[in-house]
């Protein structure tokens, strides 16, 4: 199992917790991968508000890359998974497209052909790894605790071009790989909606409510912590809970808001210092030590 | 087919406005049914009090929006078998950011306003010099997306951002706004863009989340709408926006470093000049450096990100930007 690695800018920015409970995590899960070291930023959506044409050119460069390298793209961000598929659904779409693309990268010897794939290292859990030799990798049992999922809008929607239909197993991959840690699904409507983080820097009231909405919830029904698989959401979710809890008058900010490859860590009884856990802004001391609590099996 | 609703119901002249109950319906069905057949089958053979709105039965007339499964639909064109899952119920209840009126009812007077908030009209100059207006094909079929709409409201049923702020326009309106914008015959695109851009509730406040993508019975894609009101709005030359300032910012780090700068962007967005703001920002970066979690002082640079950079290049020639 060998990935052309795209951590994306936030793993590698603001979130450098991400980068190395992922990597100390496909390590364990016996993942190889090759850092894109030269590919730009999907754009995020954002850059395609100014100029589609050219974050598709951007994107068809990264997936060409790939296809050079002759592996398939494993990232770890809800939004480069949801950009990179919308650029690969449109141009798979029209030849002509993809043409017009490939002519603009043809100066750096790149083409792309349609022969990578995208895959969020949650699904790769699922569809390579597998669920049985995901759990032979952990040594705890997260029995009796709650996570809420929150999965980002781009790793859900748009369901065509994230091609729900050939993989069913997508749209609930976050539940799944909860309840193989062996915890409970603290199910709840805000899973699927947005994090506010795309608003946070335009309209800031609004991005917090979002915020506050969401953490207040899961806590209010029972999560004793949250597991997201996007950096984005992550950033918002941890960064300005407590800002948002204040704006919003709920109690203190109190929900842990973990990186899906941590969850998996801790699980796997990797060191929560190894994971990044003590940069979170909203404490984890309370759930890590809990979960490092439970006696390993091994 | 065996299938058990859950259906939501609100009564209005014994419940508080917000106040709701579930009912649970066990239907035996022709495999063939839409929802809407068996909401109809419990409203005539079950439970006569149960209040539906519904129409054309044919996905024409917008009238059976509702929420199935937490997602908005038309039960006319859903079938019972696309939503049942193994034992469970299919759950039933009126639309999500419009008051409820009774039961699966709800007022469509806020919608409505929204779109009039638009001024959904031609407004040409002056009167043409004989007949009629004359636009050609092909400025027409590009518009034919938005004007697929028939006004059932899921999008704004969906919207996570109407979830949390009643002035945001909407999806529905700003599809609308931008098919005007867009049609030849109108004299006041710069005006109409202005607005939508300045406005409290306006186009920089959507969030791209693509719920109303996915949950829309007619392909509008009203977000994508959206996405092109801020590029005319941008080539219109409204820049004074944290909105433009933020895509700007961002275009601009990726442009240069091939990677996002995220505390450029933070700064930027805020505006230079925007003191309350860059203390917040302050603030939650001086947490983060507590944390040990700053973003590189120097951005990290994707390797030959001189290549990113002519692509950049090549697309401002492109457009004569």
């Amino acid at each position: 199992m060998k990935f052309a690695f795209y951590p994306g800018c936030v793993a590698r920015g603001a979130g450098p917790e991400l980068f190395d409970s992922a990597v100390a995590v496909m390590d364990r899960l016996g993942i190889e991968w090759v850092e894109m070291k030269g590919a730009a930023c999907t754009g995020a959506g954002v850059l395609q508000e100014k100029d589609q044409k050219l974050g598709d050119t951007l994107n068809v460069r990264t997936l060409a890359m790939a296809e050079e390298m002759g592996l398939p793209i494993l990232t770890i961000c809800s939004t480069c998974q949801g950009v990179l598929s919308q650029a690969d659904y449109r141009v798979r779409r029209d030849a002509e497209y993809l043409k017009e693309l490939n002519a603009k990268i043809a100066d750096e010897g790149l083409s792309y052909s349609g022969n990578t794939t995208v895959k969020h290292l949650l699904w790769v859990l699922i569809e390579d790894v597998g669920i049985e030799r995901l759990q032979q990798t952990f040594v705890k049992e997260l029995a009796g605790i709650n996570f809420a999922p929150f999965y980002g809008c781009y790793i859900v929607r748009p369901s065509d071009a994230l091609m729900f239909d050939e993989h069913p197993d997508r749209q609930d991959s976050l539940e799944t790989v909860i309840e193989a840690v062996g915890a409970n699904v603290t199910d709840f409507p805000g899973k699927t909606a947005c994090c506010g983080f795309p608003i946070l820097f335009i309209n800031q009231r609004n991005s917090l409510r979002m915020v506050s909405n969401h953490t207040g919830t899961a806590r209010d029904i029972g999560a004793d912590a949250m597991v997201t698989p996007c950096p984005l959401c992550h950033l918002n979710l941890d960064g300005y809970q407590p800002k948002a809890r204040r704006q919003n008058r709920r109690d203190k900010a109190d929900l842990p808001i973990l990186h899906l490859p941590q969850l998996l860590g801790l699980a796997m009884g990797i060191e929560s210092k190894q994971l990044g856990l003590g940069k979170h802004i909203v404490q984890t001391k309370d759930i890590t030590r809990r979960i490092e609590a439970i006696p390993s099996a091994q | 087919m065996q299938a058990n609703l859950k259906v939501k119901r609100h009564d209005p002249e014994t419940m508080l406005p917000g106040d709701s109950s579930w009912d649970d319906f066990e239907l035996d069905l022709h495999p063939q049914s839409t929802v809407l057949d068996a909401l109809i089958h419990v409203r005539e053979e079950v439970d006569p009090t149960l209040a539906l709105r519904c129409a054309c039965r044919a996905s024409i007339c917008g009238s059976c929006g509702m929420r199935v499964n937490g997602e908005a639909k038309l039960v006319c064109k859903t079938r019972l078998a696309e939503v049942v899952k193994d034992d469970e119920p299919v759950v039933i209840e009126p639309m999500g950011n419009q008051p409820v009126i009774k039961d699966l009812v709800v007022s469509l007077d806020p919608f409505f306003d929204k779109v009039r908030q638009v001024d959904p009209y031609l407004q040409p100059d002056a009167e043409p010099e004989s007949g009629e207006f004359i636009a050609s094909n092909d400025s027409m079929v590009g518009l034919l997306t938005a004007m697929n709409c028939i006004m059932c409201g899921a999008c704004v049923s969906d919207c996570t951002v109407l979830e949390v702020d009643a002035k945001f326009i909407g999806p529905a309106a700003l599809a609308k706004a931008w098919r005007f914008v867009e049609d030849p015959r109108d004299d006041v695109r710069s005006e109409r863009l202005r607005e939508l851009n300045d406005e409290d509730g306006g186009i920089w406040d959507c969030t791209r989340c693509f719920k109303c993508v996915e949950v829309c019975p007619k392909d509008v894609a009203p977000m994508q709408r959206i996405m092109e009101l801020r590029e005319a709005a941008i080539e219109e030359g409204n820049r004074n926006s944290p909105g433009f300032r933020h895509t700007n910012s961002f275009s601009k780090s990726v442009r240069k470093h091939g990677r996002l700068d995220e505390t450029r962007l933070a700064v930027e967005s805020a505006g230079l000049t925007n003191v309350p703001r860059l203390i917040d920002l302050a603030e939650i970066g001086l947490r983060s450096v507590m944390k040990g979690k700053l973003p590189p002082i120097r951005p990290h640079k994707a390797e030959g990100h001189e290549k990113i950079k002519a692509l950049f290049d090549d697309s401002e020639g492109e457009s004569g930007r």
